[in-house]
C-alpha cells in the first residue's frame, strides 16, 4: 500500500512539475488521452475508421521525417517503402499463409531491404540529384507490377487478405496504440545520440565526417530505419483495406507524404504527425464539396505555408511557448520569467 | 521508324521542359514542380480558345504562352516569392500548386480526353511509315527554340548573368546583379519554355488535367541524367530517354507498362557511374 501510494506521489509531481508547466506537453498528454478514451465516446464506425487510417498514415509521415527530416537526405520516392510493406506483407499473408502478426513485421523486413537497395545507390547522391532519383523508384516497381500481373495482380492488386481482428474496438485499439508506440520510439530515436548525428549530418555532413563518424553507416541506418516504420505502416494498411494495390506506390502517395510532413514541421517527428492528424481529417471533412476536395485542400496547404513557412505545428508551438534567452529552457508564453532561472523573458 | 519519329517526338519534349525545369533550379534553386501543370495549363489554354472559341491555332497558341508566362509570373510574386528562404516549404508550395492547377482544369473542362486540330495536315510515308507534317514541325519548332535559348543564355549580357548566378549566387549578388528580378526573369523564360512545349505538343498530344504526372517524372529522369544546369546534358539525356522508352513501348510486349521503369533503371545506372550527370558539372558544395 505505502509503495501504491509512494508512486501516486511521484506521478502526481512528475505530472505538476514536468508536464502542466509547458502548454505543448500538456496538448501531447491531451492527445494521448483523447486517442485512447475515443472509443467510450463515440462507436460510429465512420469516425473509428477515419482515426485508424489517420493513425496510419501518421506512422508514415513520421518515419519520413526520420529519414529526410533528420538527415536531410529528401526522399521523394517514400511511398516505395510503403507500397513494398504493403505488396509484400500481402503476399506473405496470402501465399504463406501467415497471419497478419507476422506478416507485418515481415514486409517491414522487407521495405527495410527495400531502403538499403535504394540507400546504396543514393549514398553518392546528394540535395536535388537525391531528391528527384528516389522518385523514380516507386515508378519502376509500379512498372514491374503492372508487367507481372500473374504475381501481383497488376492494377486490381492483391486482395482478399485478413483483418487483425474483426472488432472495430479491436482494430482502432491496436492501430492507435502501434502508431503511439511506434511514434514514440521514433521520438526516442532521434533524441538520442544517432538522433544527434542526424541532425549534425543534415547540417554539415563534412564536419560530422571530420569528427570520426562514418556518415554512410548512418546514412544507411536512417534508410533502413524510416523504411521499417514505413513499411509497418504499409502493412497495417494492407491489412486493414484488405487489399494492396498500385495506389500505394503512386507519385501522389510520395508527395502527400512530404505535404504532411512539411506543413507540420520538418525535424520534429511530432509536427508530421500533428499534421496528419490536422489535414487527413480536413480532407474528409471537405468530402461535403466533392468537386473541390483536393483544392481547397492545396488552397489550405499554400496559404497556411504563405503565412508559417517553418511549418504549422513549429509555429503554434511558438506562439504558445517562449523560450528563455539565458538557458534555454522553454516556458509557457503566459510567464514573466524563466521557470528555472527567473530571467525576464522577452 | 516509328521508333525514330516516336522519340524524336518524346526526346524534344523533354528537352523542352527538362532545359526550362534546370534553368529555374540552378538560377534560383527552385524545384518546381508545377513546371509540367504549366504545360498542361497552356495546352488547356490552346484547346479552349482554337476548338472552343474557335479562333486561329497559332494566334491562340501566341496568346497561351502569353497568358501561362503571365500566370507563371504573378504565382511567383505572391506565393513563391515570400517563402524563398524555406526551401521544404517552396517544395510543397509547388506541388500544391500543381495540385490547384490541375482541380481547376478539371473543374473547367471536366476530365475528358480532348485533342487539338493539327496546324498543318497532311503526311508524306518512309518505310511505310506515315510522317505527319504536324511533326515534323513540332521537331522543328523545338529545333529553333532550343537554338534560342542557346544564343540567349551564351551571347547576351542576360544570358550573362543568368550564368554567373547559376554558378555563384552570392558573388553575382555582390557583383551588382538584381538577384530577385533575376530570378524572375529567369522563372519567366522558364515558365515561357513549358507552356511553348505544350503549344507545339497540343495538337500530338491527348489532353487530359492528369497529364502533367507522367512528364513531371521524366523530365526529372532527364535533368538528373544529364546534369543539372547543363543545356548539352538536358538535350542529349531527353533524346537518351526518349528513344529508350521508344524502344521498349515497340519491342517489348507490355512495353507501354514498363516503358517508364526501363527509362529510370538506366538514369540509376548512369548515375550509379557517374553520380553528377552525364554532362554535369560536380559543383562546390555549398554550405
Amino acid at each position: 500500500m505505502g509503495l501504491v501510494l509512494f508512486y501516486l506521489k511521484k506521478f502526481y509531481k512528475i505530472v505538476r512539475n514536468e508536464v502542466l508547466v509547458l502548454p505543448s506537453r500538456v496538448i501531447v498528454a491531451l492527445f494521448f488521452i483523447v486517442l485512447l478514451g475515443l472509443p467510450l465516446v463515440t462507436q460510429d464506425p465512420y469516425v473509428i475508421r477515419i482515426i485508424i487510417l489517420t493513425s496510419i498514415f501518421a506512422i508514415l509521415a513520421a518515419s519520413w521525417d526520420l529519414l529526410s527530416g533528420f538527415t536531410g537526405q529528401m526522399n521523394f520516392g517514400h511511398a516505395l517503402f510503403f507500397g513494398v510493406g504493403a505488396y509484400s506483407s500481402a503476399l506473405i499473408n496470402l501465399h504463406a499463409h501467415i497471419p497478419p502478426w507476422g506478416s507485418v513485421p515481415l514486409g517491414a523486413m522487407v521495405a527495410v531491404i527495400a531502403g538499403l537497395i535504394v540507400g546504396i545507390p543514393c549514398l553518392r547522391l546528394k540535395h536535388t540529384y537525391l531528391a528527384l532519383t528516389t522518385l523514380a523508384f516507386p515508378i519502376i516497381l509500379t512498372g514491374i507490377i503492372f508487367a507481372l500481373p500473374e504475381y501481383t495482380g497488376g492494377e486490381l492488386g492483391v486482395s482478399g487478405l485478413k483483418r487483425f481482428t474483426n472488432s472495430l474496438i479491436g482494430n482502432y485499439y491496436l492501430h492507435v496504440v502501434t502508431m503511439l508506440v511506434l511514434a514514440v520510439i521514433m521520438w526516442k530515436i532521434t533524441d538520442s545520440h544517432t538522433g544527434i548525428i542526424f541532425h549534425a549530418i543534415r547540417e554539415d555532413e563534412l564536419a560530422v565526417k571530420a569528427s570520426g563518424i562514418n556518415t554512410t553507416r548512418y546514412k544507411l541506418l536512417a534508410f533502413c530505419l524510416s523504411g521499417f516504420f514505413a513499411g509497418i505502416a504499409g502493412g497495417l494498411y494492407a491489412h486493414y483495406m484488405r487489399i494492396a494495390g498500385p495506389s500505394t506506390l503512386e507519385v501522389s502517395m510520395s508527395f502527400t507524404v512530404v505535404i504532411w510532413a512539411i506543413f507540420g514541421g520538418a525535424a520534429t517527428i511530432y509536427g508530421p504527425i500533428g499534421a496528419v492528424f490536422i489535414l487527413f481529417p480536413l480532407l474528409e471533412f471537405f468530402r461535403f464539396w466533392p468537386e473541390y476536395r483536393t483544392m481547397i485542400f492545396a488552397a489550405v496547404v499554400l496559404v497556411i505555408l504563405l503565412y508559417m513557412p517553418e511549418g504549422f505545428i513549429h509555429w503554434i508551438r511558438d506562439k504558445i511557448e517562449k523560450e528563455c534567452p539565458r538557458c534555454k529552457i522553454r516556458n509557457a508564453a503566459t510567464r514573466k520569467t524563466c521557470r528555472v532561472c527567473t530571467a525576464g523573458l522577452d | 521508324m516509328n521508333i525514330i519519329i516516336s522519340g524524336l517526338i518524346t526526346g524534344s519534349m523533354l528537352a523542352l521542359l527538362a532545359i526550362g525545369f534546370s534553368l529555374i533550379f540552378g538560377v534560383a534553386r527552385i524545384v518546381n514542380i508545377a513546371h509540367t501543370a504549366f504545360y498542361m495549363v497552356a495546352s488547356y489554354c490552346i484547346y479552349y480558345l482554337s476548338v472552343k472559341t474557335g479562333l486561329n491555332p497559332l494566334l491562340s497558341m501566341l496568346i497561351a504562352v502569353a497568358a501561362v508566362t503571365i500566370l507563371g509570373l504573378l504565382v511567383y510574386k505572391f506565393l513563391i516569392d515570400p517563402i524563398r528562404e524555406h526551401e521544404g516549404a517552396v517544395l510543397i508550395a509547388t506541388i500544391a500548386l500543381a495540385m490547384v492547377f490541375q482541380e481547376i482544369v478539371l473543374l473547367l473542362f471536366k476530365g475528358d480526353y480532348r485533342t487539338v486540330d493539327f496546324l498543318i495536315t497532311g503526311f508524306f510515308t518512309i518505310g511505310g511509315v506515315k510522317v505527319f507534317y504536324q511533326q515534323l514541325l513540332t521537331f522543328g519548332v523545338v529545333l529553333l527554340t532550343l537554338g534560342a535559348l542557346w544564343f540567349l543564355l551564351m551571347k547576351t549580357r542576360l544570358g550573362l548573368a543568368i550564368r554567373s548566378t547559376a554558378e555563384d549566387r552570392e558573388v553575382a549578388n555582390l557583383m551588382g546583379m538584381n538577384e530577385s528580378r533575376l530570378a524572375m526573369i529567369t522563372l519567366g523564360i522558364s515558365v515561357a519554355l513549358a507552356g511553348l512545349t505544350g503549344a507545339v505538343l497540343a495538337p500530338l498530344t491527348v489532353l487530359n488535367p492528369y497529364m502533367w504526372m507522367e512528364p513531371l517524372i521524366m523530365m526529372m529522369a532527364v535533368v538528373v541524367l544529364g546534369g543539372l544546369g547543363s543545356i548539352k546534358g538536358s538535350f542529349v539525356a531527353a533524346f537518351i530517354l526518349g528513344f529508350t522508352e521508344a524502344l521498349v513501348v515497340f519491342l517489348i510486349p507490355k512495353g507501354a507498362f514498363l516503358k517508364g521503369s526501363v527509362a529510370l533503371t538506366i538514369m540509376i545506372l548512369v548515375l550509379l557511374i557517374r553520380p553528377e550527370g552525364l554532362f554535369g558539372v560536380s559543383f562546390e558544395e555549398e554550405r
